[in-house]
């Protein structure tokens, strides 16, 4: 009898451990961490990349209802990739981009926009990549969506925008209006 | 001449361009070996090189200098990027078995050894 | 064409094994039947087909046959000739045609020195061995065939990635797989003793080779892993806690309490279930270790797989195996004698249990730490990190009696010894110890909670294991592997205490000033080699007495173009120089990283000490 409940507990843990295992394998590795508003500290202070005067967080997101804050770099191929889609975003006239620049050169920086066109109302530098960890950013591209009036964050996109995360956003938007 | 070709070589693969990181303290490196390095996954921001962990090492001076002990550093750093950031997991409702089972196994391996054991 | 032989080879070894598990069991009715006969002619069929098909694969390296999709993902023409071979077991599908080759020829050897024991014994091992051989031969074909074919044939492969290039990588994983395949003997053979009903003395003879020899190439397997990461990753650690590393520390804790208990099942015929049941979880530790590596379920620096169907095939194979021997243990469990007698409290037997709980409780923090972040995030999903602080934490107090314990049982007799044993000698070299440590600690200046027991533990059982060298009882294999084990622990603890970093941006020419050495960098140079060129810095080190130089490098390799750091060491006896360098933006400047790590080549030393005993004792056995 005692035999008999010892196979059972632990057959019973392998199965579980099993099921367990399955399922976690299904899992992506990509781990994006569960951002809170009330965790950004609005007065973070950016200087300009046009001009050398110094910004907050709070001032950037001052114009219309949404923003989004985009973290880019002119070293980073995938954000050349993902540059249409915020000129695309620009067009609709809703929302107030941001472009923050990550760990770039001022000239290389500059050339990028001319070169690809300015999807961006504002780009602020952060030469030391510390203004993107205060964003809870990994790197570059990294896109995130705030809702202005309320200083909420809606949504965040790692890596590079696409056709999926474009939909996902327009929709966000007009559920929010 | 070419060492300036060389070195341009590889900025251009590494892509980005880190600013001076200091000779960082003592206190950085304590810190930044107990801090998951998020984009290398499995190495500690005190072991990488990338652009992700230089900034942090950055950030945790800036933040030293600020005052905040270890502690509030690590507080902020889980309010950006969550527990996983840390690598020495805090006792909590999630956590307790990661603590207690090793201990309980050791307590139940014992009492089957002193059941094997005769003291006469 | 080499697609072609080692595709079909392998078939042809699928068609043996499946031959073999559906024979045995007829033979294993019939008695007199001799094994070496048809199954043993199957087995040597098998192995060798299996040995084609990898010199095939080790062929289309050599020579670059790009047909071969392996070769193509994983090589390049301009690949040095060592690390084109090396590149045959440095991916997914190579190196599990590694583990199968490695599997098939221990099943071989097996079958050649198990000649003098019982048919049914050796029938039923080879039955679950082959069950083993046909599962990963499965695998293999239909999820990591290494031998697919491309079409049209690339002219040139996409490269091995530079990390791996490495004279250390390419021998760690042939010698760490011939420890995990290892125990698959052991576990075999444990499920065949069972259900023959003959674990006993005989057995624990025959299967101690064999525990030794898994034992013997982990611990081997463990040191090169460790010596790589130690120059290659990061700055000059070689332990990170790291899961992949962990996988294979499981296994070796496992098999040193297996070991110890195999000696007691030999010389008093005890613990006879509990040899089983750690011979079948040593097995399903390195399974797992398989497992968890090839899945990508783990983030870790090493995983450079990620598949999830072959997971999943993996995953069901080991669950299948584990319920197996479960279903089996649970069933022939009477059948093992039951000569139960309790032991004495003071006596060899005792020492060996407790050696075995405290190995038992290192492994489950591992184990647990490891795991515990998969199971929390598939229940909860929540994601958590566990790292070198949690296992120092719960490794370190019961480090403080384990080696106390380490110091003392070895030296107890067998059956009953007496309470007084614990003598004056002892007594001495405890007080002894104390002192030492004491005014050790003092001198450095180091007060941390743990360091004071941790080395009066240590320092203890390093002067007993020397004493001991001057007993006649034990035998020597033991006390070198246990005097290497005390070494060890030594030599970690001092080299933590007492390692010194430095770290500053330095131009060529300048000049800096640490505790009582002066850093210079003197010079800078590019070097052309066959498939990388790198940027070697040149620094001289030198205090009052003399100087040496270090010369780290910055590789940058062509296929596929990676950068490396190259860390420069000069090792001596008494401390190692470690010097790392790396490009800033500013002009001119670079950071350079300077480590002082004493009594590094200490733990090498001591690892290498602690598996030479091991392979004393089985030259002496055998000689």
């Amino acid at each position: 009898m005692v035999k008999n409940i010892k196979l059972i507990a632990v057959v019973f843990l392998v199965i579980v451990s099993f099921f367990i295992l399955l399922k976690g394998l299904n899992k992506t590795n990509n781990y994006s961490p569960n951002l809170k508003s009330s965790n950004i500290d609005f007065n973070f202070k950016a200087k300009f990349l046009y001009s050398n005067e110094e910004t907050t967080l709070h001032e950037l997101i001052n114009d219309k209802d949404f923003s989004l804050i985009n973290i880019w770099a002119s070293w980073c191929l995938p954000c050349r990739d993902e540059h249409p889609y915020l000129l695309n975003l620009n067009s609709l006239g809703k929302l107030n981009i941001i472009g923050i620049n990550y760990k770039d050169s001022e000239v290389n920086a500059k050339k990028f926009i001319k070169e690809l066109g300015n999807p961006y109302s504002k780009i602020v530098v952060d030469p030391s990549g510390v203004n993107s960890i205060e964003l809870g950013a990994y790197g570059v591209p990294e896109t995130i969506l705030i809702n202005n009036n309320s200083k909420t964050i809606l949504k965040k996109y790692i890596g590079p925008l696409d056709d999926k995360k474009l939909a996902d956003l327009k929709m966000i938007i007009k559920n929010e209006n | 001449m070419k060492i300036k070709i060389l070195v341009l070589t590889i900025f251009y693969l590494i892509g980005s361009f880190n600013l001076s990181y200091a000779a960082n303290s003592e206190k950085v490196d304590q810190i930044s070996k107990n801090l998951r390095c998020l984009i290398c996954q499995g190495q500690s921001v005190y072991d990488s090189q990338s652009d992700f962990a230089l900034s942090m090492k950055i950030l945790i001076q800036s933040k030293i200098d600020e005052g905040k002990n270890d502690e509030q550093i690590y507080d902020f750093l889980k309010s950006k990027y969550g527990e996983w950031i840390v690598y020495d997991p805090e006792i909590n409702k999630n956590t307790v078995l990661l603590w207690v089972l090793p201990l309980i196994l050791f307590v139940f391996g014992s009492i089957l050894i002193l059941r094997k054991v005769s003291i006469k | 064409m080499l697609n072609q032989i080692g595709n079909y080879s392998l078939y042809i070894a699928l068609l043996s094994s499946i031959l073999i598990i559906i024979q045995s069991p007829i033979l294993l009715n019939r008695n007199n039947i001799n094994v070496s006969g048809r199954i043993f002619s199957l087995i040597s069929i098998q192995s060798l087909m299996i040995i084609i098909s990898f010199i095939a694969l080790i062929i289309a390296f050599i020579i670059s046959d790009f047909s071969n999709e392996t070769v193509y993902t994983n090589s390049h023409t301009s690949k040095p000739l060592f690390y084109k071979i090396s590149g045959t077991w440095g991916n997914h599908e190579g190196s599990l045609l590694l583990w199968l080759l490695v599997l098939s020829i221990f099943l071989l050897i097996f079958t050649i020195t198990s000649k003098n024991l019982s048919n049914k014994y050796r029938i039923l091992t080879l039955f679950f061995q082959e069950i083993i051989i046909a599962g990963f031969l499965l695998f293999i074909l239909f999820t990591s065939n290494p031998f697919m074919s491309l079409f049209p044939i690339p002219n040139e492969g996409t490269g091995l990635n530079p990390i791996l290039q490495d004279p250390a990588l390419a021998i760690h994983p042939p010698i760490l797989y011939l420890g995990y395949v290892g125990t698959s003997i052991i576990f075999s053979s444990s499920l065949a003793a069972l259900i023959s009903g003959s674990v006993n003395k005989t057995w624990a003879k025959h299967i101690k080779n064999w525990v030794l020899v898994s034992w013997i190439f982990l611990s081997i397997g463990i040191l090169l892993g460790s010596i790589w990461a130690y120059y290659e990753l990061g700055w000059g650690g070689f332990w990170f806690w790291d899961p992949v590393e962990n996988v294979s520390l499981m296994p070796w804790f496992c098999l040193t309490a297996l070991f110890h208990t195999i000696l007691i099942l030999e010389k008093r015929e005890m613990f006879h279930s509990w040899a089983v049941i750690l011979s079948i979880t040593t097995f399903s530790l390195s399974m797992s270790g398989t497992f968890l590596v090839r899945s990508g379920i783990l983030n870790s620096i090493h995983t450079f797989a990620n598949d999830p169907s072959r997971g999943v095939f993996i995953l069901c194979f080991l669950f299948i195996l584990i319920t197996l021997s479960i279903f089996i243990y649970f069933f022939y469990q009477n059948k093992i004698k039951n000569n139960f007698t309790k032991t004495y409290v003071v006596s060899k037997e005792t020492a060996v249990l407790v050696n075995n709980l405290f190995m038992m409780f290192f492994l489950s923090v591992v184990l647990i730490g490891t795991v515990y972040p998969i199971f929390l995030e598939v229940v909860n999903n929540d994601k958590i990190s566990v790292g070198p602080p949690f296992y120092h934490k719960l490794i370190v107090p019961f480090l403080i009696p384990f080696l106390i314990f380490m110091a003392i049982g070895p030296n107890l007799n067998w059956i009953k010894d007496k309470i007084n044993k614990i003598n004056l000698q002892q007594l001495l070299f405890f007080i002894l110890s104390i002192i030492i440590s004491f005014i050790f600690l003092k001198r450095v200046g180091i007060s941390y909670l743990f360091s004071l027991p941790l080395f009066i533990a240590s320092i203890f059982l390093f002067l007993i294991t020397i004493k001991d060298f001057s007993v006649k009882k034990t035998n020597l294999s033991q006390k070198i592997s246990h005097f290497g084990f005390s070494l060890f622990i030594l030599s970690v603890l001092v080299n933590g205490v007492l390692a010194k970093e430095y770290s500053s941006n330095m131009k060529v020419g300048d000049e800096r000033k640490f505790l009582n050495k002066t850093i210079k960098f003197e010079s800078l140079k590019v070097n052309e080699s066959k498939n990388y060129q790198s940027l070697e810095a040149n620094f001289k080190i030198s205090d009052k007495n003399n100087s040496i130089n270090l010369k780290p490098e910055v590789r940058v390799y062509d296929q596929p173009q990676t950068i490396t750091s190259e860390a420069d060491i000069k090792s001596t006896l008494y401390s190692d120089n470690f010097l790392v360098f790396n490009i800033l933006k500013n002009d001119g400047f670079y950071n350079v990283r300077y480590q002082m790590k004493p009594f590094m080549i200490w733990i090498w030393i001591s690892i290498i000490l602690i598996s030479f005993g091991g392979i004393l004792s089985i030259v002496k056995k055998n000689g």
